[in-house]
């Protein structure tokens, strides 16, 4: 009897707990949809900010996140698949591997703004990149590449072995398989993996403030040429993204609306990360039935 | 028949350099991450360790000084209020989000499996994707009044930084102990019912003693995550440079000091360097959490 009253007491207290998660979670998205998005209108996405008085925007901000998620992306995946394929596909256990397993463990566990530090001291000041974009993507790709390996080395892991061998039968060589049979297989997973990522990286403020800087030249949307200090394309600009911006208003927010600033700013950066993530998931989806014939 | 023979060459040729094509290039990358890793743990080593052997800065001073002044004469570089700061709301956080995550992973994999996981999960990936600096407004603008209004005072501290970072790391913690759960082989289960036993005395006494070392290793990877998390916690916890006597007192971490000073100081004086050691701090740690959970995951497989 006593048990039984013991196993309802302990069911009830963790049934409330859990959706004590679930709450807080509509309550912090509530929260932050509910203070930012009145504030969201065309002119807040697209003017520049205001540091002395009010009516600021984030368009810099923003394209400066987008931009920078860009040129990220265009340094980590070739390397991390390229990281995760080797794991999957060339590595045989042993010491070696298990080495290597020790460094993208210990590399995914450093915290970011040691990261941020090693670009400051290595890539802004020994090789001279200043605070630039550049510098911000490297350091973002270093932040990233363990995750990217990890999720590519399962992806190809989780190709059916039969693919690989109907591969061998053909007489193909090792890297014609990989490149031609298991990574289309592999490919909505790699997306999947990369977007899921790129939520991360866009969200990531620690490792820029030290590498892409906290601050914005004025930016001339008129001027495409990559190699003029004011054109938004140059990768040699520093920029300041929207998590960075965030962190800025909220701590030295001197402007009569930085409340509101940071609201709106939170709110646009919390449906942006959910987009990638809700669009991760159906990118994978439709890759798949491309690449696959089932429906 | 011999103009058949011949392909045959020319083919084992191509598969040679194809081969070495894909082998080098996948090796690069791998050569890529160690080299990262190391320059990493050099560049910051030799850095925060210039304190100590060119600055004249004795490590005992650095890890138990509490006072932390370095534009007086003589300057001091206690680092002791920050490393208390860093351990106290990691720790904190650890302890109000492990009993919260593992409800979490319990209510997934034990109360309602199936359903619980359909609610559950998107909550959990949904929570982790809210950025860091999302999470600092959220403390600055919620918690800190809320505590202000609660227990008087500024608000902000290491209560409202701890409780920010909990929420923070409450996504790690929960999904690895809900995998945890759910990989354990049914038949564990069944045969604690079997014998008449509860399900909380099945979860208390049979499921929990069997997958310990594997929630720990969820609450390590969290307190992992806590200890290294800057600027969330800096917007909440009132940067204050002394060791905290009270739970509502303003006070530091190591990441919150390094945040604030590391672009206000110059490239090669004391006190810049002062700051590399501490980041050195953070590294260290980073390899005992990494060592934790190798030990931990170790005595999981047994």
């Amino acid at each position: 009897m006593k048990a039984k009253t013991v196993d309802k007491i302990a069911t009830y207290v963790i049934v409330v707990l859990a959706l004590f998660i679930v709450a807080l979670l509509l309550g912090l998205l509530g929260f932050i949809l509910a203070r930012g998005i009145g504030h969201i209108d065309w002119n807040f996405l697209t003017s520049a900010p205001q540091m002395l008085k009010g009516g600021g925007g984030i368009g810099p901000q923003l394209f400066n996140s987008i931009f920078l998620l860009v040129l990220t992306l265009i340094i980590t995946i070739p390397l991390g698949w390229g990281g995760g394929i080797y794991m999957a596909e060339y590595a045989k256990p042993g010491r070696i591997t298990s080495f290597i397993r020790l460094v993208v463990e210990v590399l995914s566990s450093f915290p970011s703004i040691v990261i941020g530090l090693f670009g400051l001291l290595l890539i802004v000041n020994t090789f001279g990149l200043g605070f630039s974009l550049i510098s911000g993507a490297m350091a973002l790709a270093i932040f990233n590449l363990p995750l990217m390996v990890r999720t590519t080395e399962q992806a190809f892991r989780a190709v059916p072995k039969e693919q690989k061998e109907a591969g061998l039968a053909l007489g193909l060589s090792k890297w014609k398989i990989i490149t031609s049979i298991l990574l289309p297989v592999a490919l909505p997973s790699l997306i999947t993996g990369t977007i899921l990522a790129s939520g991360r990286i866009f969200g990531e403020a620690a490792a820029l403030m030290f590498t892409a800087g906290m601050s914005s030249p004025p930016l001339d949307f008129t001027d495409w040429n990559p190699t003029s200090p004011r054109s938004p394309l140059n990768p040699f600009r520093p920029a300041e993204t929207l998590a960075v911006h965030i962190w800025k208003v909220n701590s030295e927010g001197i402007g009569p609306d930085s409340k509101e600033v940071a609201a709106g700013a939170s709110a646009v950066l919390v449906i942006l990360v959910l987009a990638f993530n809700l669009s991760a998931r159906w990118i994978g989806r439709v890759v798949y039935r491309r690449m696959t014939a089932s429906k | 028949m011999n103009s058949n023979m011949k392909p045959r060459r020319p083919l084992r040729e191509k598969h040679y350099w194809e081969d070495w094509t894909g082998r080098i290039y996948t090796s690069i990358c791998v050569v890529f991450l160690i080299v990262v890793m190391f320059s990493i743990v050099y560049f910051v080593a030799s850095k925060g360790l210039t304190t100590f052997f060119r600055d004249g800065v004795s490590l005992r001073e650095f890890i138990f000084g509490r006072t932390w002044n370095p534009s007086a004469e003589p300057s001091a570089y206690g680092a002791l209020p920050f490393i208390t700061g860093s351990f106290t709301t990691t720790l904190l956080a650890a302890l109000i989000a492990s009993p919260l995550s593992l409800c979490a992973a319990l209510f997934m994999t034990e109360i309602v499996p199936g359903k619980g996981k359909k609610i559950l999960q998107p909550a959990i990936e949904l929570l982790s994707g809210i950025p860091s600096v999302v999470y600092g407004f959220i403390g600055l603008s919620v918690i800190v009044p809320l505590m202000r209004t609660l227990f008087g005072g500024a608000g902000v501290g290491i209560a409202a930084g701890c409780l920010v970072l909990a929420v923070m790391i409450l996504p790690t913690v929960t999904s690895i102990m809900a995998d945890a759960l759910s990989a354990l082989p049914k038949g564990l289960r069944e045969s604690s019912y079997a014998l008449g036993a509860t399900r909380w005395q099945t979860i208390y006494r049979v499921i929990i003693p069997t997958v310990l070392p594997a929630l720990l290793t969820g609450v390590v990877l969290g307190m992992a995550r806590a200890f290294g998390e800057a600027l969330a916690v800096q917007m909440v916890i009132g940067n204050a440079p002394h060791v905290p006597t009270s739970l509502l007192e303003s006070a530091s971490t190591l990441t919150s000091v390094i945040t604030l000073s590391m672009g206000n100081t110059t490239m090669g004086s004391v006190h810049n360097n002062a700051l590399w050691s501490m980041a050195l701090v953070l590294l260290v740690m980073t390899f005992v959490f990494v060592i934790l959970v190798r030990l931990l995951e170790r005595r999981n497989r047994v």
